[in-house]
């Protein structure tokens, strides 16, 4: 039986997703045993043709031409993940969805034309049908190795539904909220990442997206009490994760509290 | 060879790149690096933060150098607000650098360019019949890896770092466990050196090469320093943008950059050991005179060799740094939210990495200005491309096409960083 094969895309990002896949250093050559990489240009040169079992898809929508590539890809694709926050809710650079790009960059530019930017950044799911989407910013690489396994194994991949406060505690970290009043999303964003903000002394700002079970209308006030600088907490919502349905939604409603 | 080079996807590269030889009567008419990555604005949407989110926000510009770009980003906040950081907090972000420098190059040296001088399509090849190489390249890598994590939490975009040092010493005990690690990757790095000495690189120089470095008359220039060119001297971070100029092409996403009388540069590891060798440690001296090394590195594909002399020195300086960790005292200066103008320059792995920000009185950012080491040296790389190109248009078509991405490759471009921001007016060529 031929090997399943796995094709690493990218669309707008900073690189550090895929960047985990070849951070897999006591696992990478196990994996490439058990799969047939056919496609993963910044590990290598050699580019089988599709379709593929599988599409990592590292990156957001941001451009005319990545809106009709995906298109493609999704067609070559047996199973499709979008792998990490860029391609989850749109990244750092959705924050252009809320008006700025009008603002602050399109206006210095002469010829925007040239330039080949949608107005928007937006997650992959918004363009094509998601199997599977990872969160983080970046993926955590040991979710990236269980998804890969869970497929192979053709079993759900074990990943977290529940909020950063378990693994707080699991860890034993002193709540930096409770503790010091350090403004902290970790309630109502997802698990994945370790605990490692609180773990540092710092609050969790929000890379791995909203947790399911995200109650923002009860941590908002509480984050509001806490502020240190002005606007700490809209910036916090709308931040790596800010075109995620429920930290946008909260963002604009705190917004409309702040104006009226 | 008669045809044009055609690289429409350019591989084991960071981000997204193309490459186009265009001959005309035989001989070559016109060369585009075209960078296609799509532009993200960041320096728009840094505009209304707060300083204390900006080594956060700038760290995803690049998942391979984020310790750079927070480390460029907090100094030059820290000039911002009037800030001094403690030796302490100065030892631990050099570690971290450190650590960043180790992934980074051990990845580039054999993942992304070693293929190219063994004959492979990729490392996974080279493991098909190296397996012991390639266990041991990734084990290298790995400990850089493993240090970023102990110290940030996570190997890309680490989370200790903020202005004035960092939220949390990381504990003693994290540091000390890997000394007996950074011992094994130091004598690794100098077996990679003697490795790197032997590889056959193609026969190629560039004799007017202007290299451009950060300098530190006291340690080996990457966290801070001021900027060395080898043509003509010192300067401070903050005369940066009256020397070095950018300007936009059409085929590029990315802007070009060159000095103030009009001359490419170039910046990252042959222009650092060729101008701060006197800086470097014994262990890093003492492999480049054992293997013979003249400077100037004059070869541009020998940028995998100064990789692995530095990868000798970051781990000499890693395990002198990590002995002596002994945090006393606040792990980050108090910093007081005012406004100011800052400029902060350090050495990404990639080369040079200049950073400005104007704060308000509430210390949110009104003006941010980013200079990543790939858009320096995206003319360089053209103008390498233009010498070699007529070298190898009568080699076969497949050679020729490989002498030339192998010679973009040998720069580690990240054509992620060099996208990153985009804001000057587009000139017609």
């Amino acid at each position: 039986m031929s090997k399943p094969t796995i094709a690493v895309y990218k669309f707008s990002s900073c690189d550090g997703c895929q960047l985990s896949i070849l951070n897999l250093e006591d696992e990478l050559l196990a994996l490439a045993g058990a799969v047939e990489i056919a496609y993963f240009l910044e590990a290598r040169s050699r580019m089988l043709p599709g379709p593929y079992d599988v599409a990592l898809v590292e990156g957001s929508v941001s451009t005319p031409h990545e809106a009709e590539r995906i298109k493609e890809i999704r067609r070559q694709a047996g199973f499709l993940v979008a792998l990490g926050t860029c391609s989850t809710a749109g990244g750092i650079q959705a924050l252009r969805n809320f008006g700025r790009l009008d603002d602050l960059a399109w206006a210095v530019y002469d010829h925007p034309e040239y330039l080949h930017a949608l107005e928007t950044s937006t997650p992959i799911s918004e363009h094509v049908k998601v199997d599977l989407e990872l969160w983080g910013c970046p993926v955590n690489k040991y979710q990236v190795a269980e998804v890969v396994a869970s497929l192979l194994q053709k079993r759900r991949p074990n990943l977290p539904n529940y909020s950063v406060c378990l693994e707080c505690k699991r860890n034993g970290n002193v709540c930096v909220m409770v503790a010091d009043g350090t403004p902290c999303l970790g309630p109502a964003t997802r698990a994945g990442c370790g605990a490692i903000c609180p773990a540092n002394g710092r609050g969790c700002y929000g890379c791995f997206g909203p947790a399911p079970s995200a109650e923002l209308p009860a941590l908002v006030p509480l984050l509001r009490s806490l502020e240190r600088h002005p606007n700490e907490t809209f910036h916090l919502l709308r931040y790596f994760t800010g075109y995620a349905p429920a930290f946008r939604q909260a963002a604009d409603k705190l917004q409309k509290e702040v104006n009226a | 060879m008669n045809t044009n080079i055609e690289i429409p996807a350019l591989a084991r590269v960071e981000g997204e790149g193309a490459l186009y030889i265009r001959l005309k009567d035989g001989k070559v008419a016109e060369i585009e690096l075209n960078i296609y990555e799509p532009p993200r604005f960041f320096e728009g949407f840094l505009r209304g933060r707060h300083f204390q989110e900006v080594p956060d926000i700038t760290a995803r510009i690049c998942g391979i150098c984020p310790v750079a770009y927070q480390m460029s980003s907090v100094q030059a906040l820290e000039m911002a607000l009037g800030v001094t950081v403690t030796p302490e907090v100065y030892a631990l972000r050099r570690l971290l650098y450190d650590a960043e420098y180790v992934e980074s190059h051990a990845l580039h040296i054999y993942l992304l360019q070693a293929p190219d001088l063994l004959g492979y399509e990729s490392v996974l090849s080279l493991a098909e019949v190296a397996p012991e190489v390639v266990k041991n390249a990734l084990h290298q890598k790995k400990i850089g890896n493993d240090l970023l994590k102990a110290i940030g939490g996570r190997s890309v975009h680490p989370v200790s770092s903020c202005v004035g040092g960092f939220y949390r010493w990381p504990r003693k005990m994290q540091i000390q466990a890997l000394i007996p690690d950074l011992e094994w990757g130091l004598e690794a790095a100098i077996e990679t050196v003697r490795w790197a000495a032997t590889l056959p690189y193609p026969d190629f120089e560039i004799l007017d090469y202007i290299y451009v470095a950060v300098h530190h008359a006291g340690e080996y220039g990457i966290l801070s320093g001021n900027i060395l060119s080898s043509k003509s001297g010192q300067i401070e971070p903050v005369d940066f943008e009256k020397h070095y100029i950018e300007s936009h092409v059409r085929h590029s996403n990315a802007l070009h950059s060159h000095t103030a009388s009009g001359q490419v540069y170039v910046t990252g590891p042959m222009s650092r050991v060729n101008l701060n060798y006197e800086q470097m440690g014994p262990a890093a001296r003492k492999i480049m005179s054992e293997i013979g090394l003249k400077l100037p590195i004059r070869n541009p594909y020998k940028q995998l060799l100064a990789r692995a002399i530095e990868l000798v020195e970051v781990h000499e300086e890693a395990l002198r740094i990590a002995r002596a960790y002994d945090p006393q005292g606040p792990s980050h200066a108090n910093v007081i939210a005012k406004a100011g103008e800052g400029f902060g320059v350090s050495e990404a792995p990639r080369g040079l990495l200049y950073h400005h920000y104007v704060l308000d009185d509430q210390g949110m950012v009104r003006h941010a200005r980013i200079s990543p080491p790939t858009a320096q040296n995206l003319a360089r790389i053209e103008a390498d491309l233009w010498k070699l190109a007529p070298k190898v248009i009568d080699l076969p078509q497949e050679k020729a096409t490989l002498e030339c991405e192998h010679l973009v490759r040998s720069y580690d471009p990240c054509i992620s960083c060099a996208t990153h921001f985009l804001k000057l007016k587009i000139e017609d060529l």
